[in-house]
């Protein structure tokens, strides 16, 4: 693996009254493709911005290699940045833009050509060598950003918020191109977003944040399937989350009283003791739901039953708001049947059983 | 689209071609023939066509006060460049825009010759300055400040300056500093990002500014008039002096297009070099992006 590992330590910031980053360590690995992942306003760009140089810190250290690099300005990391809004510079051409941190360097008119080709093939720009920025098209500025920052042979590439000016369908094709390209150079990719989407589906490992802080640090499945905190929760996905009381305890599996759904189980990393009140969350798309009573052939299945409140329809699937007699409402989402699925259509008003795994049910957090 | 000839287009324009030819190329015009006729006994022209004019400009005095002009457009031009750019830098990256901006159009409050007189009554021998410096002891008998090339660059720089600094602002307002990062993260240091991508990107603004000072410096006539020595004369007062003392009205015309010739000169050099839209701001090209390919269709055929 090429590039470099980064470690944040105790890092605080703040901007006024404001905490931005209220002691953030993190530690990521030498060529790995690592998300920052949080709301606006969370701290994730700040934190980029530290890294690169363009703000400090009140306290704590950021180390490339082992290496404290506060000290250093800017032009003096082995860091580049892909801007926001790009930053091209509107005077030059793209392959100006391209070539800017190597006249820098001085390097001579040979090499420059050379290696500007090479960096504006690999960004598949060749043709658009002598447009100016002005002349390309969003998803090609993006490429341009890309290019340039990468020719200075990084050892870390940060990225802010890439794609967000970029519509729906071009941001997917440039997520794909930025993960070939981040496994064709194999440097460290620390990737600033707030699309929860974007980061699951490029991310080695995500930092989750919120006002300031890192909340959970993970894989995608594990960020997504086992959040560590409500708001990790809520924030990545759909999903159901509400609090319960702790029943009893079996090893990992923890039996829950939830209001308006009776006795559950769930899973617990950590479970704790009887009596405490916790949070739980189960994803939509983990319940099954159907007409008949479920026939639980195994332990630590639960069972629900409800009114469907509100259908919704959305093409390749069907989210459905669930109510349970005492009142209790649960999103559900089913994968829209093919040929094989002989079931009655759910509709509106129909009664339904719902049912779903203690295994994928998750305890949250203990509030008490 | 094509342009069709004589289309609303003309129409369109008419008003203002009509106020540009009565009220600008007509007394230019007039100008023009008078610096070819004969001077009136007390003013005026008798219509008898000379060069004299023209001979009369060849003389030594009209060559040194020309020299003079220059000097003194070119020096205080380059002082009003240097103190308005940092001046709109500011002013552009701060938290009170409107307050600083009212700073700088406040002396339009107050008309321009009584600014001059403020000048007169800070710089003159009893003026407020002298008091001060006296009254410190930091010197012995009153310091002539007036009456010199320098009291002419100060308050020409003085009244200028607003005219080069609000282009400046608009300009570098509408820079995205994030270039400046974007260079430094590049390896550039502090001042290679301002020169290379700062610099190129405000042109526009600049050349705004430049031609907004040094053309009226170039024709000035008030500010060497009241605080001018002899040595300091410019070409503006001696057309006044031709119009209104030797009331030789063709030699006044002549000098006038001279000076228009100058200023037109340059001004087209400079932007023929620069290549740049001036009155555009700044120099940021139209924002052309190419529709993505799509498949002909059967309606997308060809008009």
């Amino acid at each position: 693996m090429k590039g470099s590992d980064v470690v944040i330590e105790h890092v605080r910031k703040s901007f006024g009254d404001f905490k931005a980053l209220d002691d953030v360590s993190i530690g990521i690995r030498k060529g790995e493709f690592f998300s920052l992942l949080g709301p606006s306003g969370c701290g994730k760009t700040t934190l980029l911005r530290i890294i690169a140089g363009f703000e400090s810190p009140e306290s704590g250290a950021v180390l490339l290699d082992g290496r404290d690099v506060l000290p250093l300005p800017p032009d003096g990391r082995h860091v580049n940045t892909v801007f926001q809004n790009y930053a091209l510079f509107p005077h030059l051409s793209v392959f100006e833009n391209v070539a800017f941190s190597m006249r820098l360097k001085q390097a001579s008119e040979s090499a420059i050509k050379a290696k500007v080709d090479d960096y504006l093939n690999l960004v598949e720009l060749q043709a658009h060598a002598h447009k100016k920025p002005s002349q390309l098209s969003g998803g090609q500025k993006q490429r341009v950003a890309i290019a340039r920052a990468l020719i200075n042979d990084p050892s870390v590439l940060l990225l802010d918020e890439p794609l967000s000016a970029l519509d729906a369908k071009l941001r997917q094709h440039m997520l794909i191109e930025l993960d070939s390209i981040h496994d064709k150079i194999g440097i460290t990719f620390i990737y600033v977003t707030h699309d929860q989407q974007e980061a699951l589906s490029v991310s080695d490992r995500i930092a989750v944040m919120n006002e300031g802080k890192v909340l959970q640090i993970g894989t995608p499945q594990e960020i997504y399937e086992a959040p560590a905190t409500d708001f990790v929760a809520k924030f990545i996905g759909e999903t159901n989350l509400d609090e319960a009381d702790v029943v009893s305890v079996d090893g990992q599996m923890v039996e829950l009283n939830a209001e308006g759904l009776g006795i559950i189980k769930v899973t617990a990393n950590d479970p704790p003791p009887v009596g405490s009140r916790v949070s739980w969350t189960i994803r939509p798309e983990k319940i099954r739901i159907a007409m008949e009573e479920p026939r639980s052939a195994r332990n630590g299945i639960n069972a629900v039953f409800g009114t469907v409140d509100e259908p919704i329809y959305s093409g390749f699937q069907s989210k459905f708001y669930v109510r349970t007699p005492s009142g209790k409402v649960l999103k559900v989402i089913k994968q829209h049947a093919d040929w094989s699925d002989e079931g009655p259509e759910i509709a509106w008003k129909d009664s339904v059983w719902l049912s779903f795994s203690a295994e994928d049910a998750y305890l949250v957090e203990v509030k008490r | 689209m094509k342009r069709v000839p004589g289309g609303p287009g003309a129409i369109y324009a008419a008003p203002s071609l009509f106020w540009l030819s009565v009220f600008f190329l007509a007394p230019l015009a007039i100008i023009v023939a008078y610096s070819f006729l004969t001077p009136g006994a007390r003013g005026g022209i008798e219509w008898t066509p000379t060069l004299d004019a023209y001979r009369a400009i060849a003389n030594p005095t009209f060559l040194k006060v020309t020299f003079n002009t220059i000097l003194v457009a070119i020096g205080a031009t380059a002082v009003t460049m240097l103190i308005a750019i940092p001046c709109g830098y500011y002013m552009a990256r701060s938290k009170n825009q409107t307050l600083l901006l009212m700073l700088v159009m406040i002396p339009f409050w107050t008309n321009f010759l009584i600014r001059i007189y403020a000048w007169i009554a800070i710089l003159g021998n009893e003026g407020f300055l002298n008091d001060i410096l006296l009254a410190t002891g930091l010197v012995d008998e009153s310091v002539r400040f007036l009456y010199n090339r320098g009291a002419v660059m100060l308050v020409l720089v003085y009244t200028y300056l607003p005219y080069a600094i609000l282009p400046l602002y608009s300009t570098i307002d509408k820079f995205d500093f994030s270039l400046l990062e974007a260079a430094r993260d590049l390896g550039a240091s502090k001042l290679g990002a301002v020169m290379k991508v700062l610099m190129p990107n405000i042109k526009g603004g600049i050349l705004t500014a430049f031609l907004f000072t040094f053309i009226p410096i170039f024709g000035a006539y008030a500010v060497p008039l009241l605080v001018g020595g002899t040595e300091s004369y410019m070409l503006g007062n001696l057309i006044a002096d031709e119009l209104t003392k030797s009331r030789d009205w063709p030699l006044a015309s002549a000098i006038s297009l001279v000076i228009t010739l100058v200023t037109t000169l340059g001004v087209l050099l400079l932007l023929r070099a620069n290549g740049a839209n001036v009155l555009g701001g700044s120099g940021k090209e139209e924002q052309v992006v190419p529709e993505p390919a799509r498949p002909t269709s059967a309606f997308g055929a060809a008009r």
